[in-house]
This record gives C-alpha cells, sequence and structure tokens, in this order.
C-alpha cells in the first residue's frame, strides 16, 4: 500500500521543522568528525585512508588543471626574460665576481675542515638520499597550509620526510599515498620546527600560523637575534637533521619576531623530499616498548664492593678493631661505635639501589619480606 | 500546475556543487606569476547562502557537509573544519531569511559578507581549538575578503531557482 494512502497520508510536517532537524544532525556528524581528527598529531595512523584516496586521485586531475597555469608561468617567465635579459646580465656578472671570492675561500675552508675531521676522528652525517617531486596543488588559506607533490610511497616516502626547494625548507611530509605526498608546509597552523639562529646558536620553535611568514616562539638567550640573522634547523628532536636553511628574521608589526622564508623566492612548482631517517626512527619501537626486564640477581655480598672482601683492604679502621662484636659483613659498620650496636642488629642497607624483585601477580612490588 | 512541479535536486544542489569543487580544484593549481599566487575564495559559501534563500531544504545540510569534508580533505585541513563553518553560515542564513527576501542588491551583498564573517569566525575558533594556536587574522581577513566577492555568483543562483517552485514564495 502506497504511503500516501495509508493513515499518515495526511500527515504534513512543516518542511522549516524538517530542515531544521535534517541541519542539526549534519552538524552533530561535523562536531563528530572534527573530534575524532587527528591531524596535529602529524603521524600516519591519522592520515586515514579516505584522505590517501582523495590524494590519488587529486593528483592527476590536479596536474591536469595546473597544466595550463603552469605554461602560462614559463610564458611569463620567458617573455620577462627575454625583456630583463640586459639587466640580468649584469646582476649575474656582480653575483658572479662575489662569487669568485667565496669559492677560493670555500676551497681553502673544505681543506681547513678535512684535515680537522681527520685530526678528530670526527663522524658526519651520511649524505641523505633525495627525491624530487612536482607540486599538483597548493593550499594557502589561514587554516590549511599544505601541497601534494607527485611522488609517495613508491619512491620511499615516509611521513616526516623533510621538504625543500633550492633555496630552503619548504615542510614535511605528513600523508603518503601511492604516487602522491602531503606536504605540511611551515606557515600551517599545526607546522612547529625546531630552529636555531646561525649567528648566536639561540634556539626557537618556528610556529606556523596560516600567514606567509610563522612566527619564532621561545626563543631564549640574551639578545639571541636581530633583524635580517639566517634563521637554519637546529635538527632537535631528530625529525629534520640540522642546519638546513629555512630563512632570515624579521620583526613583525605586532612585534614578534618571524622570519621571511628563503623558499619563497624559488619557484612553486618542484620541490625535493628528503629520504631522511630520523634516531626514532631507526631504533626498533617494539624493542623499546618490551616490558621483559633482566633477570633478578641478588647481589653476593662477597664479591660486592661493599662486602668483606672488598672493603677490608680500604677499610684501615675495620682492621684496627678486631677485637669489637660488629659482624664484618655488616657494611659501614666501621662508621658506627661497635659498643652502641648490639650484635643482632641487621645490617644497614648500603646505599648503592639494588636491584627490585620483579612484581609477581596478587604480590605487589613493595610488599616483598 | 507548472508552478508546482517539483525542482529535482540535482539541478539546483549537485550542479552548484560540482561547480564549487571544480572551482576550488583549479585555484588551488600551483602559479605564481611576478611572485603573486592565486587568491583561496570558499567557494561553496555561495550555496550555503544561496541554497538557505532559496528553500529549507532536508538534503541541503548534508550536501554542505559533503562539502565541507571535501575541502577538509583536499585542502589537507582538520576534518569537519569547514564542513562545520558552512552549517553555520547556512544556519545563519536560514534564520534570517524572512529578513533578506525581497532586499536590494547591496543589502544582500552586505547579508552575504555578514554571514561569511559567522563562517569565517567559526572556522577562526574551531581552528583555534583543534590546533591549540591562533591562525593569522590577516590571512583570515584576507580570504573573508575574496570569498565576500563572490556574491554575484551568489545572487545568480537564488535568482535562477528562487521562483522555482511557486509554493516557496
Amino acid at each position: 500500500m502506497p504511503f500516501r494512502e495509508g493513515p499518515l497520508g495526511d500527515l504534513k510536517v512543516p518542511l522549516t521543522w524538517t530542515a531544521a532537524v535534517a541541519l542539526i544532525v549534519a552538524v552533530v556528524i561535523a562536531v563528530a568528525f572534527l573530534l575524532a581528527d587527528r591531524r596535529e598529531t602529524l603521524q600516519q595512523q591519522a592520515y586515514g585512508v579516505t584522505r590517501q584516496t582523495v590524494d590519488t586521485v587529486s593528483k592527476p586531475v590536479s596536474g591536469v588543471i595546473a597544466a595550463p597555469g603552469r605554461w602560462t608561468g614559463l610564458g611569463v617567465d620567458f617573455i620577462s626574460s627575454y625583456f630583463f635579459t640586459a639587466s640580468e646580465n649584469r646582476r649575474l656578472k656582480a653575483e658572479l665576481k662575489e662569487m669568485r671570492g667565496y669559492r677560493d675561500m670555500y676551497l681553502a675552508e673544505v681543506d681547513k675542515n678535512q684535515s680537522y675531521q681527520s685530526l678528530l676522528g670526527l663522524r658526519t652525517d651520511p649524505p641523505i638520499p633525495m627525491v624530487a617531486a612536482r607540486v599538483v596543488s597548493d593550499t594557502r588559506g589561514p587554516f590549511a597550509n599544505t601541497r601534494l607533490a607527485d611522488s609517495g610511497s613508491e619512491k620511499g616516502v615516509v611521513v616526516g620526510n623533510p621538504v625543500m626547494n633550492e633555496r630552503g625548507l619548504v615542510g614535511r611530509v605528513v600523508g603518503v599515498a601511492h604516487g602522491a605526498s602531503r606536504v605540511l608546509l611551515l606557515t600551517d597552523i599545526a607546522s612547529r620546527t625546531p630552529v636555531m639562529i646561525d649567528r648566536t646558536n639561540a634556539r626557537a620553535i618556528l610556529t606556523g600560523d596560516g600567514g606567509p611568514n610563522p612566527k619564532l616562539e621561545y626563543l631564549r638567550g640574551v639578545d639571541p637575534i636581530k633583524e635580517g640573522d639566517r634563521v637554519v634547523t637546529s635538527g632537535d628532536g631528530g625529525v629534520v637533521p640540522r642546519g638546513l636553511p629555512v630563512g632570515a628574521a624579521v620583526k613583525g608589526l605586532d612585534g614578534r619576531w618571524r622570519v621571511v622564508l628563503f623558499a619563497d623566492d624559488a619557484a612553486i612548482d618542484y620541490v625535493r623530499i628528503l629520504l631522511f631517517k630520523d634516531f626514532s626512527q631507526l631504533a626498533d619501537q617494539k624493542a623499546l616498548l618490551t616490558r621483559s626486564l633482566p633477570p633478578v640477581t641478588t647481589e653476593d655480598p662477597d664479591v660486592s664492593i661493599l662486602g668483606p672482601t672488598a672493603t677490608a683492604p680500604a677499610k684501615p679502621p675495620a682492621q684496627t678493631a678486631p677485637a669489637t662484636s660488629t659482624p664484618p659483613a655488616a657494611p659501614g659498620a666501621t662508621t658506627v661505635a661497635p659498643a652502641a650496636k648490639p650484635p643482632t642488629t641487621p645490617a644497614p642497607k648500603p646505599a648503592t639501589p639494588k636491584p627490585t624483585p620483579k612484581p609477581t601477580a596478587g604480590q605487589p612490588a613493595g610488599g616483598a619480606i | 500546475m507548472g508552478g508546482a512541479r517539483p525542482l529535482h535536486p540535482g539541478r539546483w544542489l549537485g550542479v552548484p556543487a560540482l561547480f564549487c569543487v571544480l572551482a576550488t580544484i583549479a585555484f588551488a593549481a600551483p602559479i605564481r606569476i611576478f611572485g603573486l599566487q592565486l587568491p583561496e575564495p570558499v567557494f561553496a559559501m555561495v550555496p550555503a547562502f544561496a541554497w538557505a534563500l532559496i528553500r529549507p531544504s532536508i538534503l541541503a545540510p548534508f550536501a554542505l557537509l559533503l562539502l565541507g569534508l571535501f575541502l577538509d580533505m583536499f585542502w589537507g585541513g582538520p576534518t569537519g573544519l569547514w564542513g562545520l563553518s558552512l552549517l553555520i553560515a547556512y544556519a545563519t542564513a536560514l534564520t534570517g531569511r524572512n529578513m533578506m527576501t525581497g532586499q536590494s542588491r547591496p543589502m544582500m551583498w552586505a547579508w552575504f559578507a555578514g554571514v561569511t564573517a559567522v563562517a569565517m569566525a567559526g572556522g577562526f575558533l574551531f581552528s583555534m581549538l583543534d590546533s591549540l594556536a591562533m591562525p593569522s587574522l590577516l590571512a583570515v581577513f584576507w580570504q573573508f575578503l575574496v570569498t565576500a566577492l563572490l556574491f554575484p555568483f551568489a545572487h545568480r543562483l537564488i535568482d535562477r531557482f528562487e521562483d522555482a517552485d511557486v509554493r516557496f514564495r
């Protein structure tokens, strides 16, 4: 029987009310999504299958849509280079003249550095392999600053890999799919990067806020920074290698120290993903988390450094009072008057910590004996 | 009887949503010309405003939720952020629907800007709670500005479907 012919067929619910109920249900669903989101953890588990699928689909679509724009950019570059060739030539000649001086200094420093390294037996970091990738989409809003690059898990990219262009650090990988990886830019509100001021080695945390110039927070030291100081990664925490160029320090309009990113000077569409593994990735996490304790061994007083065989030659006062009734095995007894301690008093415990017996079921660790 | 003909949801919900998705993808292209990048307006604000004015609907909130989830996935933001913000904008427009009907174009533009401001304020607040950090007010204002300029599209959408069904006049 059709619904309209039934007893409820004449029932008419106001459309505004049903729309309001639908709105409330949709809001509840959105709130649930927002509460369940773990984007700020920046872990592979938080980057779900849905996001990976969207990235995999977005890569070719955005690539096709971005192609005309890329060609336009290349055309504009070609035309501008045609018109500004003379001025650029003059600038490059001046830069080359300056760079020749730097080159000689560099070669001298490399030679000196190698000598120091061989003298000190210094262990330097190994070179980091890289993967080149093309950016197919770029998000610049206040609440999300990410890029989608067209290299993913098939090239060995993993979550946490730092991303650079030819000028400086861009961000790091927060999600990987086959053929695509999501890069969280330094300007994103969830981005926190440990950096240091190159001149003073003062540490800070580079904190994105959705704007073009991220903030320097937790800046430490007396007079640690001045305008134009070079900011590089500090390597603290082990996620990003030390010494990657980030930007130059500037004083913001709000009075905070901010960073003008070097990466903004370079082309936007090509990046390099550093296949850098931090120490925590290298360590076996399962082995670190294991709860099996080493076997419990009780200390043998004869072999202890505080035992009679060890303490006898090292403690002359104990040997000078052989007539006392103090048991020789009592460590620390040499400092106590023999008459003040009855013979049956148990020896005080040595100061060295002993391994705690492993607690068994039903018996707390502190309740032994 | 022609006026009472039901309007197919695909026409007034599906097609504008599709256009929003395509426009969002197009404006996410990594282009920088003379050091300037493309703006990033929230195209989904157009249907969030227009759908509330065209008619109260059960499907529209869920379509907005899907649009918002797409924005979060595509832009790489927290899941649910734009879904919730767009629904707040829709709720604001739905509440003020009786006041907006029949207003002049500049007045409607002001309403659109107000609804956009409410959505951006919601996004600002939820983003702050989610990331425990304050987004740049300048960046929020810039996105608000470029989104408020999209009102002609919302006006076109309202004009197209406002009288499509006489029951909702």
